[in-house]
Formats: structure tokens, sequence, C-alpha cells
């Protein structure tokens, strides 16, 4: 890892920006106090009740076309199965963390221990938790967090299983965003759907490259 | 109420019927309009093509010329959105190069008493039948300063509708640029033209016997196309539609 | 169409190279297709949104704050990127930039490197240094595929093969992937280049990435994207560079929270586009082990000194200007000689080449300002092309004939004895070239020189024998009427 040791360029353009900024920002006040002056006036949080937002949630994902089983706690397990059984997934890769309790029997799984990609690509899918949905748009926050697992996993299998608990779900995507604040530095991937194109004649064509399949357990 | 028009340069020279037409309307409805004689040009083509110094002593023969004036009138909403975006900054400008920073607050003072023709009846006003009779079928294309810049919104349609015997149809992408754009329609011709087909395409859908709007420069160019093509079709400023009664048709 | 043919300095001028394509019928319909497409759609998730002026109007103060404090947010990135692992290179231009990416290339023994669509690698000419130096660029994304496997140039800053239909897309693919046979449909196209790219994507150990947002409080950087490619790039490699011009750092990652809003409903009109992705440096078994930030001047600082023309730099890359553009509608991308195209084309292409070149760009608007009204973060273009007409003016000097012509009709109109003088002058000079209809009325067909552009399609009215002033003078005073004469 290279030091920040003064590069003539980092100079060059650092002064040339100054130079640019310069009649003015002597009477500006600090960057932090402006930020604090932007106006805000966008809806931050909204006024659903729960089950409404629950409710937003499963259209958005159902307009992505991705499939949402809601269970109860208990049910969870009976789910998965139904699912992996449809999709006919035997072998599913599960991320560090993940609480195997919910894995029914009857299928195979591999736990991600760092696997190259090529046998990421071999495995049928993936199951993982989520650090939250913001129903607005139809949105699943991953993390590199106990049960989410590192991006590439979750990226090269063809199907996504997605276990998110009612409590994770967001309104808005201002709620989302101040949500994820404690925990900004991690690896983080916003997913809204399956992967999609519209380059071709503006038909949004979906399923290029990451996974085509999306399933999601809703637990309420 | 005692009205000021500012006909503009290009209405004075090539459109005197929209200049009749406004002082027409005003006067039925019970105004009287006077003409600063020494007027001209408020300098949108020198300032939008580039020209910004060569604008400047329009903009101070303007308020010479309307100073005094109880309220100005202008039947072109592309000279008013000129005056309302860029004159207080040019002013300022003026002001900081020759020491008349009294100019800034002339400006202030009057770009309140600017209006153009139809924001003037529908905004100050409040009428939206101003006692028209126009037996013709009729489309709207809204021209951009106005729409956009001015925000006159359903006003002009509003005057339009209530016009006796008017046949009032839709025009699809009336929001949509004619393609003049003032020396645009002269250095870029090709896409103008490319442009003004689109528009000449849907004015001829509605089968209007007559396209209207707010600006004759737009008019100007969509009836270049109409009569080029022999289509029959003709343009008349928003003014004269309001102006045509009864007594006096159009 | 060349590979080098979008470099805006030695590209056509915008009349001549709209003249051109103008006549591609099969261009003009995709644009228009495409354009319309996307355009209801933004239309649909904008009216939805009952707080779409405000989030407008904080995104343009976040803009503007940010750029008012680019030193210092620039340094707090840097900061925070080096802690969390990245190491972070500055450059002055484009010619650095390119021989700083191609010596961290070489560095990790990159014969050729994935790439996740930048619209800042194309200002560069990324690709064709990377040639040079023996390492084979692929583009991922599919349009950017397109492009590549084609020869050909991007149009559109979002969508950048918006203008090949998909039979052309199909042509091209059975040729470039020698495939014997191929589907008609979109998802069957599709799916030839997720065949095709997937085994780059699982072994190629280098990737180059453009980015959306640097933020400042974090050193993280966000990648907006639709296909999964840019997930593919950012995190299965073992080298990661990315390049991103200064005027991409955003304060704090709070403010994702309105431009994640603002950048998907404007640039494709979906409420959130499929994959976002944040990272911060590097972080043990999740990416790239090396992760490279190139920040990129280029002029950026230019513009920013340029009170006025600053604005420019707070565009956000949605291309939903380019959309709504009535000229960009009719030629496409390409004819602004720029990866930068449409209305944001028409003013950040001039100002990163300093006015030296381009200056034919800002004249390519009707000024309709049907941009700013979908502009984001309400950058008021019309305002900055009128700006930037005047440097144009100003640089070509008082002798141009337009010019003189100017300054004579200015002249008129400061004085009204003028102005008369040359009314009567004008109907008289004007005589040779009228010719009168059935109805009477004088009509001109055809005009000399530069204003035959005119009578190209349109008849010119003849002026009228009398003006409004004459006729205003000379008439009976009214009878009745306001608050007397």
């Amino acid at each position: 890892m290279e030091s920040s040791a003064p590069s003539p360029s980092r100079e060059v353009v650092l002064s040339r920006i100054r130079a640019a900024l310069s009649p003015q920002k002597d009477a500006l006040p600090s960057a932090e106090a402006s930020w604090l002056e932007i106006p805000r006036g966008y809806v931050s949080s909204g006024d659903l009740p729960a089950t409404a937002i629950l409710e937003l949630l499963t259209d958005r994902l159902r307009d992505y076309d991705v499939q949402v089983l809601h269970a109860g706690r208990s049910g969870v397990t009976h789910a998965v199965a139904k699912l992996l059984t449809a999709r006919r997934a035997d072998t599913m890769l599960i991320p560090a963390g993940f609480p195997q309790i919910l894995l029914p029997e009857g299928f195979t799984y591999i736990l991600d221990e760092e696997l190259l990609p090529t046998l990421l690509d071999g495995c049928s899918g993936i199951i993982t938790t989520c650090t939250l949905a913001i129903a607005e748009t139809g949105t699943i926050v991953l993390q590199n967090a106990p049960g989410q697992g590192r991006r590439a996993a979750s990226l090269v299998p063809d199907y996504h299983l997605c276990i998110i608990e009612a409590e994770q779900v967001v309104a808005t995507v201002p709620e989302g965003i101040r949500a994820l604040l404690p925990t900004a530095k991690l690896p983080t991937t916003f997913i809204s759907g399956p992967s999609a194109t519209a380059d071709i004649e503006m038909t949004r064509i979906k399923g290029v490259h990451g996974p085509r399949f999306l399933d999601v357990i809703l637990i309420a | 109420m005692r009205v000021s028009l500012f006909i503009t340069c290009y209405n004075d020279t090539l459109f005197p019927n929209t200049g009749k037409a406004v002082v027409r309307v005003l006067e039925r409805l019970g105004h009287s309009v006077d003409f600063p004689k020494g007027q001209t040009c408020c300098g949108q083509m020198h300032y939008n093509t580039g020209y910004q110094t060569e604008a400047m002593p329009l903009l101070e023969r303007f308020v010479e010329q309307f100073r005094q004036s109880e309220v100005v009138v202008v039947p072109s909403s592309s000279c008013v959105a000129m005056m309302r975006d860029h004159y207080p900054l040019m002013a300022t400008q003026i002001a900081r190069k020759n020491g008349r920073t009294e100019l800034v607050r002339e400006v202030e003072a009057l770009l309140p008493r600017i209006y153009e023709f139809s924001e003037f009846l529908t905004q100050k006003l409040g009428l939206e039948d101003v006692g028209a009779y126009f037996p013709h079928r009729v489309t709207y294309h809204a021209s951009c300063h106005g729409l956009r810049n001015l925000q006159l919104g359903d006003g002009p349609k509003q005057l339009l509708q209530n016009v006796r015997g008017i046949d009032l149809v839709p025009l699809i992408g009336l929001e949509q640029c004619c393609g003049f754009g003032g020396t645009f329609a002269i250095k870029n011709a090709d896409v103008s033209s490319a442009m003004l087909a689109e528009k000449l395409d849907g004015v001829l859908n509605t089968q209007a016997e007559v396209c209207t709007a707010c600006d004759n420069s737009c008019l100007m160019h969509i009836q270049g196309a109409l009569h080029r093509q022999q289509t029959g079709v003709r343009t008349l400023h928003l003014a004269e539609i309001l102006a045509s009664d009864e007594a006096g048709m159009q | 169409m060349s590979r080098h043919a979008l470099d805006p300095r030695t590209a056509a001028t915008f009349p001549i190279a709209a003249h051109a394509l103008l006549g591609d019928s099969q261009l003009r319909s995709n644009v228009r297709h495409a354009t319309d497409v996307i355009q209801n759609k933004r239309g649909m998730v904008v009216d939805e949104m009952p707080d779409w002026q405000e989030l407008r109007e904080s995104g343009k103060r976040l803009r503007e704050h940010t750029m008012q404090h680019l030193d210092f947010y620039l340094e707090q990135f840097e900061r925070n990127c080096i802690a969390a692992g990245g190491v972070v290179h500055w450059a002055r231009d484009a010619e650095e930039a390119r021989t700083i990416v191609v010596k961290l290339a070489k560095a990790a023994n990159a014969s050729e490197v994935i790439k996740i669509k930048s619209m800042t690698t194309e200002e560069i000419f990324l690709n064709p240094a990377l040639s040079a130096a023996g390492i084979v660029p692929f583009e991922t994304d599919l349009a950017e595929l397109i492009i590549q496997l084609g020869g050909d140039q991007p149009s559109h800053i979002v969508v950048p093969a918006l203008h090949k239909n998909r039979q052309q897309i199909r042509d091209l693919f059975m040729r470039e992937m020698n495939l014997p046979e191929l589907g008609h449909t979109p998802e069957a196209l599709a799916d030839a280049a997720r065949l095709y790219l997937r085994h780059k994507f699982l072994t190629v150990p280098t990737a180059v990435s453009g980015a959306n947002f640097l933020i400042a409080e974090t050193g993280g950087v966000c990648v907006v994207e639709s296909e999964g490619n840019g997930r593919m790039c950012l995190t299965l490699p073992e080298t990661l560079i990315t390049i991103a011009g200064i005027d991409k750092v955003i304060p704090r990652f709070q403010d994702l929270e309105v431009l994640l809003q603002l950048l998907p409903r404007s640039a494709t009109g979906e409420r959130m586009n499929p994959y976002n992705s944040i990272w911060t440096g590097v972080y043990p078994g999740d990416g790239p082990k090396n992760f490279h930030v190139v920040l990129l001047d280029n002029a950026r600082t230019e513009i920013l000194a340029d009170t006025e023309g600053r604005q420019t730099l707070h565009c956000i890359r949605c291309g939903a200007c380019q959309n709504a553009c009535p000229v960009y509608r009719q030629t496409g991308g390409h004819a602004y000689g720029s990866v930068y195209a449409g209305p944001i084309g028409a003013i950040l292409t001039p100002q990163l080449q300093q006015m030296h070149h381009a200056q034919s760009l800002p004249y390519a608007s009707s000024l309709c300002g049907a941009c700013y009204e979908v502009c984001p973060v309400k950058i008021n273009i019309p305002e900055v092309l009128i700006h930037l007409r005047n440097k144009v003016v100003v640089q070509n000097g008082p002798i141009t004939p337009e010019a003189l012509a100017m300054r004579t009709m200015a002249s008129i109109f400061r004085s009204e004895r003028r102005f008369r003088a040359a009314q009567r002058l004008g109907r008289i000079a004007e005589l040779p070239l009228v010719r009168k209809d059935a109805r009477g009325v004088g009509w001109i067909s055809w005009l000399p020189g530069p204003l035959g552009g005119w009578t190209q399609v349109r008849d010119l009215q003849a002026m009228p024998n009398q003006t409004f002033r004459d006729w205003f003078e000379n008439r009976a005073t009214p009878e009745g009427g306001g608050d007397g004469v």
C-alpha cells in the first residue's frame, strides 16, 4: 500500500481547485456547516402502517417477477423446501453465519469458504438473509455480514433465495440509507429485481449476468 | 387601465396585424393603449446568439421607453422570457461597467409590470372570455418560452375555449419545440426542418384550418412550411383570433 | 464509423454531422422509439413522487455545495479510501490518466482487462492506449459490447447502443461471436452476450471501471448498473482500477438518499435500477485485493473556475436531457462528435475542450428548455448554452461576417430613426424576391447565402406595406376607451 505522499499531480489539481474557488471561498462557512444548510424538503419517512409496508414490498418484488412467499417463523423451513423443489435446486451455497436451523433436509448445502468463482458457478443457487429491504423500490440490501455472504457468492450462482424479516423492511429510500449508516463501509449491494438490460430496443430483458432467478421469503 | 404596448421588432415589421389585434382586444375590453414610439427591440436575438455586449444598450433603451408605463403588454412570450430571465443580470453587468446602479432598481421595478399578452388577460385582468367569435377549426401550439419560462399553463387554451364558434382540437406533441429557435433556424437549418416536419405532421393530423400560438416566431416558421407545402392551413397569432368578433372577422 | 470518430478535436461540426445523420432513417426511427419509451417511463415514475421537486432542489443544492468545497471533499475521500486499503492517484489530464491506468494494469501483469461501461474512460480514449500497450480491453456492458464488436461509438449516456435495433445487433453477434444460429428476440440476444462474457468474468483477474459516486465521508465508491456485469467486474478480479472525474465526489453517505432517488427515475424510468454496488477500499475475502482510484481533472477545474459554467459539473449522468431534447431526437448522439451528447454534451464537451474545439455545439439547440425541465439537479442548460455562445463570439473576434452583421443590426435597434429606415429599406430590398400568391399575398421562396437555410423548406412572408407603428400613428383616435387619450 502506497502512502499518501504528495504527488505533483495531486498538488496541481488541488491548487487548481483552490484557485477556481478562491474569490468566494474565504467568505463561505465550513463544509460541515454548509452541508447542514442543504434543504431537504423531500419525504424521508413513510407513514404507512407495518402491514402496508410489507404489502408494498411484496407488490414491488412481484413487479420484478420475484417470487414472494409469506411465512410465519415456524413455516420458514417448509417454505425453503417448497421453493428449492420448485426451482429444482439441488446444491445450494450457504454463507458463513447463516442460521442453518432454517435449512430443510433433502438438499445438498455447501458452506461458502471463499470458493473460486468457477466453483461458485457450479452451485444451483445461494440462500441468504439480508440487512434490510426498501418497500417503495422493492430493494433488498445485502452486506458482508453473517448470513449474507461475500458479494461474489450472491452474484455468480444463477438463483438467489433471500429470507427477509418483517422488522427489516423500511418504507422509503432515505430510511434505508440512514439505517445503513452504522455499517456504511461494508461491501454493500442493492438488489432491485433480477438483473436486466434495456439496451436492445428499450425492451427490459431480465437476467443478463446476475442471478436470473430471485425468490424471497418474507417472515411476518 | 392605460396599457403600453411593446410590439417587438419582428411583429412591428412582419406581423402588424398581431399588434392591431392586441389593440382591438384591449380597447374592446375598455382599456386604452399607448405606443412609446422610440421602442425597437428587447435584445433577445443578440443575447441568445452570444452577442451579450450588443444587447446591453437595447436593455437600456427599453427601460427608458417604458419606465413610465403603468403596465406593458407584449404579444411575444420569448421577448418577455428574455426580460424576466436575463434583464436582471444584464442590468447588474451594465451597472458594474458604467456605475448606473439605479438601472438595477429600474429593471426590478419594471419587470412585474410587464406581461405577455395572454397572461395579461388571464392573470392581470382575470379573464377567460374576451368576447371573441371565430367559427373555425383551430389547434394550439405551445411556444417553448411561454410554456416553460413563463409557465403560461392552460391560460391560452382557456381563452381559446371560450371563443364563440371555435372548434378547438388538441395538437399531439403541442409541447414539443417547433424548431425555430431564433438563429438556430438558419445555423442548423437541417435539424430545424426535421423538427418542423414533426410539428407539421401533428398540425395536419388535427385537420385544423388554423394553427395558433402566442409567438409569431414559431408561427412564421410553421406557416413557412404550411405554405410551401400548399396545405391550405394558415397560422394566426392568438391575439388575432381573440380580436375576431361578429363586427370584424379574421 | 471509425473508433476515433467521437473526438471533439477532429469531429465534424454539428450542422455537417447532423446533415449526414438526418439521412439515416433507421437511426432516426430507433432514436425516436428509444427516447419515447424512456421519456414515458420516466414520466410515470416521476409523477408518482409527490416530493419530486423537493428532491430536485436538494439535488441541486447538494451538488452546488459539493463544488464549493470540492478540494475539501476530494481530500477527505482520499484519506478515507487510503485508510481502507485503497490507493489514490491524481491525473491532471487524459494523457496522464491513460499512463497511470496502463502502468497499473501492467503492474498486475494483465494481458487483458474486463471493463464496466464508463463514459470517463471513453472521454480519455483509454481503450486504444491499453491496446497499444498490449493489453486487450473487453467491454462487458451489453451496449458497450455491441459498440465494441461493431467498431462503433456510443450515442447516448445511458443507452449507448440506442441507435441500433435488434436485427442489426443479431447480425453483429452472429458475425463476431461466430454463432451459426441465433434467435431474433432481445432475450435470445441477451443470452448470447451472457454466455460470451461469463467465461471472461470468471477468469480475467484485472478490471477497469468508472464510478457514479465517490463518497467522501467513508472513502466508498458507488456504481449504479442494471446487468450485473458491474458486480462481476467489481468483485471477482484481483485488481480493480476505478477512474472517476473529480466531479463525482459526494459529501456523505446519507446524500445517496437523494441521488439514488433522482438517478434511476431520470435515467431509465425505474424506481431503482437492478444493482448498486458500494465498496470501501479493500475488504479481506470480498472483492479485489488491489484497489486503485484515479481522480481525473481533464479541464474540470477550468469549468469550476467559470462561475456561470460551473453548474455543468453538477451532472449525475442520467441522460434525461438527451431523451427530452427535440434536437437529439432528430439526430441521435453521434452528431455531437463527443461521447457526451445531447444537451449536456453541448455544454460539457466544449468546456472540457476549453473552448478550443466543439464550438458549434452550444448552437446545436433551439433553447427550448425541455432539458432544464427534466434535469434532476436543475442544471440551467439553456443559460449555460447562451453563456458559451458568448464565449465563442468573444473568441472569434469582432471581424467575422456574423459579428459585423450583428453590430449593424444592434446599431439599427439603438435608434428609432435608423430602425424605421431599415424597415423601409428592407421592403425595397426584398422586392425582387417576392412573388404574390393566389390571394395576393407576397411570399419569398428563395433567400441568398446563409439565409438560404430558411427557404430550404420554408417560404417567408413578404414584409407588409405598413408597419404596425405606421398604422398606429396614422389611425383615427379610438372612440370611448379607457383613461382617455
